[in-house]
């Protein structure tokens, strides 16, 4: 885990007392809301249909146990007991009152956390691999880099009023678990052929209203180059980004008008120029970042065997747990999916239970994931059964990761501003349809709902993909299918007519139909769809 | 014309009327430019020792494409008077003086107070920008500052 020194606690110090000068401000009337909106959303602070929403910045995903527990304090204190962890691997809280976010950034602060820059035109809180540091198949823990990024885009001074926001994830495993390249800019550290780290970028991925895979802009940067790349691909959009129109402002839109070929030339052009200006961080710093991200004190020789006895364990084990790369270690999964819940929604006591667990179990350490469940980076499997216990006195034991029950939503029009249809009912609607059983047999099917076109639900990387809209006044929901992130990722088609909120759970359970009866052999969903295309699928559906 | 209401230089502030990019390198005797948010501030590269005053317009506060010309210029060496103009708040101040903007005409004026605490905000910074501050890496690691800052 980093650890702040002197000079980012005073960051975030300074930012809280800047951001309570700028509420004082709003509150008595000398800041009007049109110039105080991007100053507190750079601050993760939106206004919601009923209140304010607070998004609280969890860089790359990883939390000690001491935040963790603040987030649950948090919730306890300023909001209505519940927290609701984001597909940028944040958390939000609902229902927040604008004059007491300085108080909460304030706590934040106490555990080297902050709201910085996790909403706004500017750079966002960056992503990474769920697993970072703990999977057998990384290249090297892509969390430094990430770190250094996090530092170098905090307060950018040329970057805070972009043409639209800027998402960045980085990751050091050719498995993409954090949908790289549907990000502004995807970074995968990479190993050239001399052995040498460096860093390949991608740029102009994103969903909202025109989905986009991130092409490949530049195979190799070597790593003391990292943020003046950066600063190159930013400083190019920041310049020629659009900014007539909002729908066509993020930088997909450039790089698809300009074509990649021109838009690598311009940051190629921008780069050489920065390069003459000194400001890359020395390689010292990327080296004093590395250590706080080194392997825990693993037990050698730790027993890899599990006492599989009692089933609903077994079960859990094998859906919701991965390899780790030491032995006698394990990667667990708590997923936020219970059935007819609210996907990514924890209470303020499970958000400090699951804080104790990983004092206890995991080395202190937890994850969010993108898909918005709660990860136990470092667990022994000796200890694996007893953890396993608790979470299940405290309903977190929900065995459905990857499977159809494990949906991300957006907060939809329950929330939103934006939204046009509500996804919480949906999401709870198709996860009571399909039985345990049924999901076993179904098997992995990524299922993701957004309420309206801005796609915070990941609609188009689903396999099955729920898009709902407005239509004349009444929510209406359409169907897409074959959407994938990771390393190979597709978007997904929409089937044809939408449907009302019952006809799309009908939906739902008709594709499923159609992939049981035309599986081959160890097929996934997204498989036999891939293989047999929309129309055996449209048939069913519409027929 | 606007007022400027803050100026952190020495050297008298230069009467003339600033003309358009596109015009400037025709005007041989104009000292004076006005960068609009779509104009190309690198236009002015070929004519930096002639040039005593660069106003960037922010037509609104939200548009950030001032802040890369100004660095942009202070980059190639210039060396003359860089002023925010427009839509420029206190909050932005900071950021602005970072990106090497050394005066300031805001539409509205800003209280001097509130000014001079956020000119004043930051302690330290994570960048470098060429405004001639340490980044808090460069600290961090005994570092000179070698960035190309040439105001000295």
């Amino acid at each position: 885990m980093y650890k702040y020194d002197q000079y980012d606690q005073a960051m975030v110090d300074t930012r809280v007392e800047e951001f309570r000068d700028q509420v004082r401000r709003r509150i008595d009337g000398t800041l009007a809301e049109e110039q105080f909106r991007p100053l507190r959303l750079q601050n993760g602070l939106y206004l919601q249909l009923h209140a304010y929403m607070l998004r609280v910045a969890v860089p790359y995903g990883t939390l000690n146990s001491t935040q963790m527990r603040m987030l649950g304090d948090i919730a306890d204190k300023y909001d209505r007991g519940y927290g609701h962890f984001t597909t940028r691997q944040n958390i939000q809280y609902n229902w927040i009152k604008l004059e007491e976010t300085p108080d909460i950034l304030a706590d934040l602060a106490t555990v080297e956390m902050h709201a910085i820059q996790t909403s706004g035109n500017c750079i966002r809180n960056i992503s990474s691999d769920q697993y970072a540091g703990a999977s057998a198949d990384e290249l090297v823990d892509p969390r430094p880099y990430a770190e250094l990024l996090r530092q170098w885009s905090s307060f950018h001074p040329e970057f805070l009023s972009l043409p639209r926001k800027f998402k960045v994830a980085v990751i050091a495993s050719a498995t993409d678990r954090a949908a790289m390249r549907l990000h502004d800019i995807g970074i995968e550290i990479v190993k050239n052929d001399a052995g040498e780290i460096g860093a390949a970028f991608y740029a102009g991925g994103g969903m909202g209203r025109t989905p986009m895979i991130a092409p490949l802009i530049n195979p190799f940067v070597p790593i003391d180059q990292l943020i003046t790349y950066s600063e190159a691909c930013l400083r190019v959009y920041n310049r020629y980004g659009r900014r007539d129109n909002k729908y066509k402002a993020r930088i997909k839109i450039l790089v698809h008008e300009l074509g990649k070929d021109e838009y690598v030339r311009q940051v190629d052009e921008e780069f050489a120029h920065l390069l003459t200006q000194g400001i890359e961080p020395p390689l010292a710093e990327l080296e004093r970042i590395k250590p706080f991200f080194a392997d825990p004190a693993f037990e050698a020789g730790a027993s890899d065997d599990l006492d599989r006895s009692d089933p609903d364990f077994a079960l859990w084990v094998d859906r919701n747990c991965h390899a780790h790369k030491q032995p006698g270690y394990i990667i667990a999964t708590v997923s936020l999916k219970p059935v007819g819940g609210i996907p990514g929604d924890a209470s303020a006591d499970q958000i400090r239970l699951m804080a104790d667990l990983a004092r206890d179990y995991s080395f202190d350490e937890l994850r969010v994931t993108h898909a918005q469940n709660i990860v136990f980076p470092h667990v022994r499997k000796a200890d694996l059964h007893t953890l396993w216990q608790k979470l299940d006195a405290a309903g977190l034991s929900t065995a459905n990761l990857d499977q159809i029950g494990d949906i991300i939503a957006c907060p939809g029009l329950d929330y939103c501003s934006l939204a046009n249809a509500r996804s919480i009912p949906v999401a709870q609607k198709i996860s009571e349809r399909f039985t345990p059983a049924k999901s076993d047999e179904i098997g992995e099917l990524k299922l993701k709902i957004s309420g309206c076109i801005n796609a915070c639900g990941h609609h188009h990387a689903g396999h099955i993909g729920i898009l709902g809209v407005d239509k004349k006044g009444i929510e209406n929901y359409q169907l897409l299918l074959g959407g994938c992130e990771g390393a190979d990722t597709s978007l997904g088609q929409i089937t044809g007519p939408g449907f009302s909120e019952d006809g799309i759970v009908d939906a739902v359970e008709k594709a499923t139909e159609v992939y049981l009866a035309n599986k081959q052999g160890e097929e996934r969903f997204l498989d036999t769809y891939r293989r047999i295309g929309m129309a055996p699928f449209k048939e069913a559906i519409y027929g | 014309m606007v007022e400027t209401q803050f100026r952190f230089r020495d050297d008298e502030p230069v009467a003339d009327p600033a003309v358009t990019v596109d015009s400037f390198g025709d005007q041989t005797n104009a000292a004076a430019v006005r960068v609009e948010p779509g104009d190309d501030a690198r236009e002015l590269l070929p004519f930096l020792d002639r040039l005593k005053l660069v106003e960037v317009n922010f037509p609104a506060f939200t548009d950030g494409r001032g802040y890369s010309a100004a660095r942009i210029l202070r980059e190639a060496g210039y060396a003359g008077e860089l002023r925010a103009v427009g839509a420029v708040f206190v909050d932005q101040l900071g950021h602005l003086r970072r990106c090497g903007f050394d005066s300031f005409a805001p539409n509205a004026a800003i209280d001097p107070a509130d000014a001079e605490a956020a000119f004043n905000r930051w302690p330290d910074v994570y960048q470098a920008t060429g405004d001639g501050r340490r980044p808090i890496w460069a600290k961090r690691h005994g570092h000179e500052q070698h960035s190309n800052d040439q105001r000295g």
